[in-house]
């Protein structure tokens, strides 16, 4: 089709880049997290409005403001309610959320396991540094027994949460693993989480450089594998649990759980069914829809 | 014709099925060109305990469920010992008489027993006795039987033919039997010209909102709010509208931004509880300026209260809802037809000035029921989204969304929307949405965007309409009301002008803005004023005063969870006027 607009080229990463330099401390591993991010977006192929990046709050929730797509910066623990509004309001779009451990699997808990129940089709970034770091360093939901932090100097007596195996059981049918210092495998499984047509999770393994002096990233790259290698099938639901469960010595990233039978829930709802996006239809009840409602109430 | 005023009242235990006959009569009343207001006083339970369903019943306009009952429709035992002394003189019960024992009566009530099992030939089907009783009540209100059968044979049609001529057969039986010993009242059930449409409180907030173009709503379920769920989920594919039941009201009113901010008109509902989670999320719609809608549906508090009962003790909840300065518009709606109206208004000053908007309602008209002439609800409502921008423009020009505005408002952009890119922030930023919060906090942009966000609320309070003082002029007695109690203090007004103490009234629909002028000015001739509101604290009379220095001769209060009787508002004027007291709390004569 002709067009006076001239051809764009296929946007590159360099465009997914923002305006705004992060606030992150030096070496935070949230910079991995965000120049990852930029390259699977460029490889998917859209133009940077056609994504909404929505998030909590915390150091991994400024993330909005350093990529360039539309951007919600919502309140600690509820971007995946707001992002599930954004893609049911307008479905063509591709939405991402992102946040930390403690706004994810904490205080965003019970959205958390909802939002994978209704299988919506967003991609959710959670940089898991198993530390509180905002609010200067203390203890999180998935910080282990026994770490110490300023809120439990004697050390931690409550277990940490397990999210990959929590999304494999609720329902979450893309899930996954990621490690900030390796950024290229990294992007590859946010571009794949993108391409996924349901609700993706990545738990990204992100250093926090600062708070956090036992999961470093020397701790981690000494722990990390990688699933590809093993041959793990991530179709297969037990498989995926029992390497879920894995930690210690090694410890797995990549793809643990890939189903993708199940429909999304823009493809489930019916209302969604013809007439595009509801964000561009029109908008009231004809006199004919009212004359039909009238009728029942005579 | 003369005014016909008549209450009936049906009282019975949860799983008795008091809803078929109150629709029943309903529905006959309305498709007479009756008007009607039904108040159902109820409990949290879904079996046993006691429900008692007014119906009140005119060929004028009725905006309360009244003072009296001239018939009793007892299902149970309960019903007759608990309320046969309010039936009115000239009253009748009617009843079961197989398994329910007559109260004293007094004199010039008709008491009906109706011999149940021989007029159903031994139906053991409990239900039985709401046919025999209906078609009792028919006889009495001086209706021909064939109405009826017709209304049976609707009602059970689709469980087949002999179940239609089971019940038609019971109910001629019983209504025989009627004529044969029961007096009917004096004045018939009149008929007029015009049928009339039966519209609920909730149901009348979920149509206003299909009306504004409301294409996304949510909700976690709570009483009394959950009829709009309800409405909402049955016409939500009719009517392309995104219905989702959420795992928290803190999710609720997260997910309904999401759906705004992305561009839908998008809406929410609960009650005092589920608000309370909502709050944070207020504020920052008010932050990140996305206009939508939260509707307060009070049931009585603190905390779980008393779920199924009234009360307007969330003023301050509202007016406090969220932390921080920053501009929401607050309505409280007067009426079930109020319902419908307010909500597309109040859709296109959201959209306009880019702020949530609240309603604040209670369950006296949430779950009340009354007749609507159908010509009064308008469905094409003018629909006003404000500034925002839905496709690529060439103004040359960087976007920025919280762009400094004489009129404080910023066009908005939605996502998806070629070169409009741009963050909305829960932390404060600045034109372009960029965070002042962090790293570079300014104290300059930070008071202007403050200053920018409160100056759109200049502009609200001219586009809508200030109270007036409706009824005599030159009253001895003001009354002043805030949302659902307009209609019962309208009727307390007009009998206690009757009664030679002229009243009128000033209701409050508009709580933010607070039409503050037109307020004091109409109050400053008011010879004796009285605030009236369902609640302990007079939450009402302490912002008015907050807000115009205003302070009232006088107030009455309820806050036992039943709405106010006209009764109970005339009798506190005269305690006033007599000087006997200036804070009256009416005592509730029927318990439920």
């Amino acid at each position: 089709m002709a067009s006076d607009k001239p051809i764009k080229a296929a946007p590159t990463a360099k465009d997914f880049k923002g305006d705004v330099a992060p606030d992150w401390c030096p070496g935070c591993g949230d910079f991995g997290v965000l120049r990852a991010l930029e390259l699977a977006c460029a490889k998917l192929g859209r133009e940077p409005h056609e994504f909404v990046t929505v998030s909590g709050i915390g150091c991994s929730s400024n993330l909005p403001g350093y990529i360039n797509t539309y951007g919600m910066h919502t309140l600690h623990g509820r971007a995946l309610a707001v992002a599930t509004g954004v893609k049911l309001a307008n479905h063509d779009l591709t939405v991402i959320a992102t946040g930390g451990d403690g706004d994810g699997y904490g205080i965003g808990g019970n959205h958390f396991v909802h939002t994978m129940r209704r299988n919506v089709d967003l991609l959710y970034i959670v940089m898991n540094n198993q530390i509180y770091g905002l609010t200067t360093g203390q203890v999180s939901p998935t910080s282990r027994i026994g770490m110490k932090t300023k809120s439990t100097p004697f050390g931690s007596v409550e277990g940490p949460v397990n999210p990959l195996a929590m999304a494999i059981v609720t329902g979450a049918s893309y899930v996954a693993r990621g490690f900030s210092g390796d950024t290229k495998h990294l992007a590859e499984l946010m571009y794949r989480g993108m391409e996924h047509k349901g609700f993706a999770l990545i738990d990204v393994f992100s250093p926090c450089i600062t708070y956090n002096k036992d999961n470093t990233f020397a701790f981690f790259k000494q722990t990390v594998t990688k699933l590809e290698e093993t041959g793990h099938d991530p179709t297969d639901w037990k498989a995926a649990i029992e390497h879920s469960m894995a930690w210690g010595d090694e410890i797995p990233t990549g793809l643990f759980y890939h189903d993708t039978s199940r429909p999304t829930l823009d493809e489930a709802e019916p209302v969604l069914g013809e007439g595009g996006p509801l964000a561009h239809r029109n908008l009231g009840v004809t006199k004919e829809q009212g004359a039909a409602i009238i009728r029942k109430m005579m | 014709m003369a005014k016909f005023d008549f209450a009936i009242a049906i009282g019975g235990a949860a799983g008795q099925g008091i809803a078929t006959p109150g629709n029943i009569l309903a529905r006959i009343c309305a498709r007479r060109g009756l008007q009607f207001f039904s108040y159902n006083s109820y409990q949290s339970i879904i079996r046993g305990g006691h429900i008692f369903l007014t119906t009140r019943i005119s060929t004028e306009p009725v905006t309360s469920h009244g003072d009296k009952i001239d018939l009793l429709f007892c299902l149970n035992q309960d019903t007759m010992d608990r309320h046969l002394q309010h039936v009115a003189p000239g009253g009748t019960a009617i009843f079961n008489s197989d398994t329910i024992k007559p109260g004293d009566a007094s004199d010039g009530l008709q008491l009906c027993p109706m011999p149940v099992k021989e007029l159903s030939n031994n139906n053991r089907n409990k239900l039985v006795q709401n046919t025999v009783a209906l078609a009792g009540v028919l006889h009495l209100l001086g209706l021909e039987f064939k109405l009826l059968e017709e209304i049976l044979t609707l009602q059970f049609k689709r469980k087949g033919q002999a179940v239609v001529d089971e019940n038609v057969d019971v109910a001629r039986a019983a209504y025989e039997y009627s004529v044969e010993n029961f007096v009917p009242f004096s004045t018939p059930l009149p008929q007029k010209d015009k049928p009339l449409a039966q519209v609920g409180g909730n149901e009348a907030l979920a149509m206003g909102g299909a009306a504004a173009g409301v294409n996304f709503y949510c909700a976690y379920p709570m009483s009394p709010s959950t009829g709009v769920l309800h409405w909402m989920a049955e016409n939500a594919n009719d009517m392309g509208i995104m219905v989702r039941q959420v795992e928290d009201e803190i999710g609720v009113i997260n997910m309904v931004i999401g759906a705004a901010h992305a561009g839908c008109r998008a809406m929410c509902a609960t009650s005092g509880g589920g608000f309370a989670l909502m709050t944070e999320a207020v504020g920052s719609a008010g932050m990140m300026e996305i206009p939508m809608v939260a509707i307060n549906v009070q049931r009585a508090g603190p905390s779980t209260g008393v779920p199924t009962k009234t009360e307007q003790g969330d003023l301050w909840q509202m007016l406090g809802a969220s932390q921080g300065d920053f501009p929401k518009i607050i309505v409280a709606v007067t009426s079930i037809l109020d319902c419908f109206n307010t909500i597309p208004e109040l859709f296109n000053l959201v959209d306009k000035f880019q702020c949530p908007g609240l309603v604040i309602t209670d369950l006296s008209v949430s779950e009340g029921y009354a007749t609507v002439d159908p010509d009064d609800i308008n469905w094409e409502q003018p629909i006003d989204r404000g500034e925002l921008i839905t496709e690529a423009n060439d103004t040359g020009e960087k976007y920025l969304r919280y762009k400094f505005t004489e009129s404080g408002i910023s066009p908005r952009a939605i996502p998806g929307t070629p070169e409009h890119l741009h963050v909305v922030a829960t932390d404060e930023h600045d034109e372009d949405g960029g965070l002042i919060s962090d790293e570079f906090t300014n104290p300059h942009i930070r008071r202007a965007m403050v200053e920018k966000r409160q100056r759109k609320m200049e502009a609200v309070v001219s586009l809508i309409d200030p109270p007036e003082l409706e009824g005599p002029e030159n009253a001895e007695v003001t009354l002043i009301g805030w949302g659902t109690t307009k209609g019962v203090i309208e009727e307390a007004a007009s009998l206690l002008t009757q009664e030679g103490i002229p009243t009128n009234q000033l209701a409050i629909k508009w709580i933010v803005p607070l039409h503050v002028e037109e307020i004091t000015q109409a109050l400053s001739k008011a010879k004796r004023t009285i605030i009236v509101e369902n609640n302990f604290t007079g939450q009402f009379a302490r912002y008015l005063r907050g807000e115009t220095g205003f302070d009232a001769d006088g107030h009455i209060r309820k806050y036992d969870g039943e709405p106010f009787m006209p009764h109970h508002i005339v009798d506190g004027v005269k305690e006033q006027v007599a000087g006997k007291t200036d804070l009256y709390v009416p005592y509730q004569e029927i318990v439920v």
